[in-house]
């Protein structure tokens, strides 16, 4: 085991993908001698070259265009894109043409690209620097889409969404780069847990409390909270949001017959509504409480000033699964 | 100066090779020489006034009162932009993107430009914002994080300040557009900068403006760098050689020489505003500080650039230039130092005086018709945050705090 940061667990994970296949390679702005605005290409050039190690032009349509042309030649092109806000210049070629080549060539050519985001608010930055664009990339077929929270899986899953054949969104949730954890570097790839799968990270009776990325340590503090009030809630972090793992879900909700899902994203239209649609209809008479939403409110992201007003915190999240629990008195502080 | 991908590369592979090493570096030096050769320049490095031709008359009313005037906007924008960094450090704003170095990019630029004239700059231009009358701490209301946009853009006939690369190009253009339409005589000024230039966006302008011949001229400022990358991984050539390709004349200027800039974008302002379509003007100048305050320029690039560029300083060579027509007196830096002074001052009591905004504004302006599921949200927002209040005298649960 080592200890590592979250940042430092992407960089390991890179390293060894880079290492692992030489038609790996890194691209994006910035990610050369600087190593990334967040480090987390830190030293990969020196140790890779430029070749493989791409600082590119400032353009991330032109990313993206020219990953699908690498992915076409059997490449496995690992895009960076600088802050979640800057992905939408690359969004037309996301959507239109990086998702839907395997389908449009009959499933002969796979584009197995990696999109690193670093995403989500709670840093205190200027406009564009704090958005969870998930959703737009979760609702568009062809794409995958998992977010880590915790080292290990940074490390692990990093490589997995190398390695799949599939186009991949991985979502960086860059206020926890800097928390610290165990790393199991040596264990083969092959004997980690899946890329798609959910994880329950604290078992529960009372209500189900679905997390990912940023939140889920905001979740497991609830989790904790609440305990001392004598509530038992089960906390899964989904790591994986699109698929998603449906049945480790249902079966924790069926379990519980309650459920809360909390995001940072707006909640309109957002990864929770999804959630709960699909839960309440594998679990409808399981049910003891309507779902509950705790996410960002309908608005751009706010002015730094502002998030933490927008963000879900422990304060919110206990509130909802206050309501949850049908508890009179609990005040709508979600934003649905 | 101007490093390629390449030169970098072909350093790496010939490291064991010190003449090769050494030749790279020689090529670097003489490509910035090259480079400092080919810019038009209406003042010398030591303030010597140099004969252009092509330049020359749109600066010939220009009396060593006007040119002190230039001189003192890039000493007060100099000193507040200083003040922007102390604030940063001081916690007192979240960022702060220096633009040390170029100050006659920004002050010959946007003193070219009318009042009914409209400008769309980019998160660096603060100089551009002063000239254009914006209050430096209405600024700092954006990089504080209480607001998301500092002024009423209609005040001062600028947008508030781009962050995403490139697209505010586009927006001069269709605001270019307009002015065509409506038969009007005022033209759009849109910045850049080099990085920018790679940005589909920014070509697409490019498109457009030449197309319709919309009266817009694009303000490159090259500094040499977008964040860690050099100028030559995004252009091959000098920048200002694309827009003939799209059609747009252009004209590469020594950035650093407010002289230059000046009539420069004076021309290019006037071909716009008679009729005579788009121009791309190349500013070449140096971002002598960090990208950002959270920047570390140590990381990739050598600090011997800066030794490079130092004499090349935009206000120095003003100072020489007026002290040679005996315009630099003790008075007039007095004057100058007391602008700056009371400017910074200005600027750091009204930052510091910022208040919190209040909880509700978060959903304030994002619609311009009511929209029944944000009052919603809202509404019940505040009902959760009163929770939490200690009633107030008036007996109003007050909604300015957090839940915490
Ligand atoms: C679309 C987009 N991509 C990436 C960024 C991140 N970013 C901010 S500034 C910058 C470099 C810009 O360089 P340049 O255009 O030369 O302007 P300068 O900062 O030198 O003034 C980058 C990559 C962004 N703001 N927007």
């Amino acid at each position: 085991m080592t200890v590592m940061t979250l940042a430092g667990a992407i960089n390991a994970g890179l390293r060894a993908a880079l290492a692992a296949d030489p038609k790996t390679m890194l691209m994006g702005e910035d990610i050369g001698a600087l190593g990334g605005v967040y480090r987390v290409t830190d030293g990969l050039q020196a140790e890779f070259g430029p070749r493989r190690v791409m600082d590119t032009p400032l353009a991330e349509s032109g990313i993206l265009g020219t990953a699908v042309g690498l992915g076409y030649r059997g490449y496995r092109p690992v895009v960076e894109i600088q802050f979640d806000g800057f992905i939408f210049p690359a969004f037309d070629q996301i959507v239109s043409q990086v998702s839907r080549t395997h389908a449009r060539t009959n499933g002969v050519v796979s584009l197995p690209i990696t999109i690193r985001v670093p995403f989500g608010g709670g840093i205190g930055s200027a406009e564009h620097h704090s958005e969870s664009p998930e959703a737009y990339f979760a609702h568009t077929p062809g794409l995958r889409v998992v977010s880590p929270s915790t080292p290990q899986d940074a490390f692990t899953m990093i490589q997995q969404a190398i390695a799949s054949n599939d186009p991949v969104l991985f979502f960086e949730p860059k206020r926890r780069y800097h928390v610290k954890g165990e790393v199991d570097v040596d264990r083969p790839l092959a004997d980690a847990a899946p890329m798609g799968g959910a994880n329950v990270v604290v078992t529960g009776s009372d209500v189900t409390l679905l997390a990912y990325g940023p939140l889920v340590a905001t979740a497991m503090d609830a989790a904790t909270a609440a305990r001392a009030e004598g509530i038992s809630i089960e906390v899964i972090d989904l790591r994986s949001l699109a698929p998603l793992d449906l049945d480790t879900l249902a079966a924790s909700v069926q379990k519980t017959g309650r459920l809360v899902v909390t995001h940072e994203a707006p909640g309109f239209g957002g990864l929770g509504a999804e959630i709960v649609a699909s839960l309440t209809e594998r679990c409808f008479e399981y049910l003891e409480h309507a779902p509950v939403r705790v996410t960002g409110f309908d608005v751009p992201y706010p002015p730094a000033k502002l998030e933490r007003h927008y963000l879900p915190d422990l304060d919110r999240i206990m509130d909802g699964v206050d309501r949850a629990l049908g508890r009179v008195g609990a005040e709508a502080g979600a934003a649905s | 100066m101007i490093q390629t991908p390449l030169s970098a590369e072909r350093a790496d592979q010939d490291a064991a090779s010190r003449t090769a090493v050494g030749a790279v570096a020689d090529a670097a030096t003489q490509a910035d020489a090259d480079e400092q050769a080919s810019l038009a320049r209406l003042v010398s490095t030591s303030g010597e006034r140099l004969p252009n031709a092509e330049l020359d008359p749109w600066v010939a009313e220009l009396d060593a009162a006007a040119i002190a005037e230039l001189y003192q906007d890039m000493a007060v924008i100099r000193r507040l932009d200083a003040e922007g960094t102390a604030l940063q450090r001081q916690g007192e704003i979240g960022l702060w993107p220096p633009l040390l170095g170029q100050e006659a990019s920004q002050i010959g630029s946007a003193r070219a430009l009318r009042g009914d004239d409209f400008v769309f700059a980019t998160y660096r231009d603060m100089g551009v914002a002063w000239a254009r009358g914006v209050r430096p701490s209405d600024l700092n209301r954006v990089w504080r994080g209480a607001t998301a946009s500092g002024w009423n853009p209609y005040e001062v006939n600028m947008a508030p300040l781009q962050v995403i690369i490139g697209a505010q190009t586009l927006h001069a253009t269709g605001y270019a557009l307009g002015i065509q339409n409506d038969g009007a005589d005022a033209v759009a000024l849109t910045y850049l900068g080099d990085g920018a230039s790679s940005q589909g966006d920014v070509n697409e302008a490019l498109i457009f403006a030449a197309s319709y011949q919309a009266p817009v001229v694009f303000f490159c400022q090259n500094n040499h760098w977008a964040i860690s990358e050099p100028v030559g991984l995004q252009a091959h050539r000098p920048i200002a050689d694309r827009a003939p390709g799209f059609g747009i004349p252009s004209m590469r200027v020594d950035g650093n020489d407010v002289l230059a800039v000046l009539a420069a974008t004076r021309l290019a302002v006037e071909r716009a505003r008679t009729g005579g379509g788009p121009s791309f003007i190349e500013a070449v100048t140096y971002r002598m500080g960090p990208h950002t305050t959270a920047d570390d320029p140590r990381k990739y690039r050598d600090p011997a650039d800066l030794e490079i560029w130092a004499p090349r300083d935009p206000l120095a060579r003003i100072e020489a230039l007026l002290r040679g027509l005996g315009a630099f007196t003790r008075e007039f830096e007095q004057q100058v130092a007391d602008a700056a002074d009371t400017a910074a001052a200005a600027v750091r009591a009204e930052t510091i005086a910022i208040a919190q905004p209040a909880a509700h504004e978060l959903f304030e302006h994002i619609y311009a018709e009511p929209h029944s599921g944000l009052a919603r949200q809202r509404a019940e927002y505040l009902r959760y945050l009163a929770q939490f209040e200690e009633p107030t005298e008036s007996g109003q649960p007050s909604t300015d705090g957090g839940a915490r």
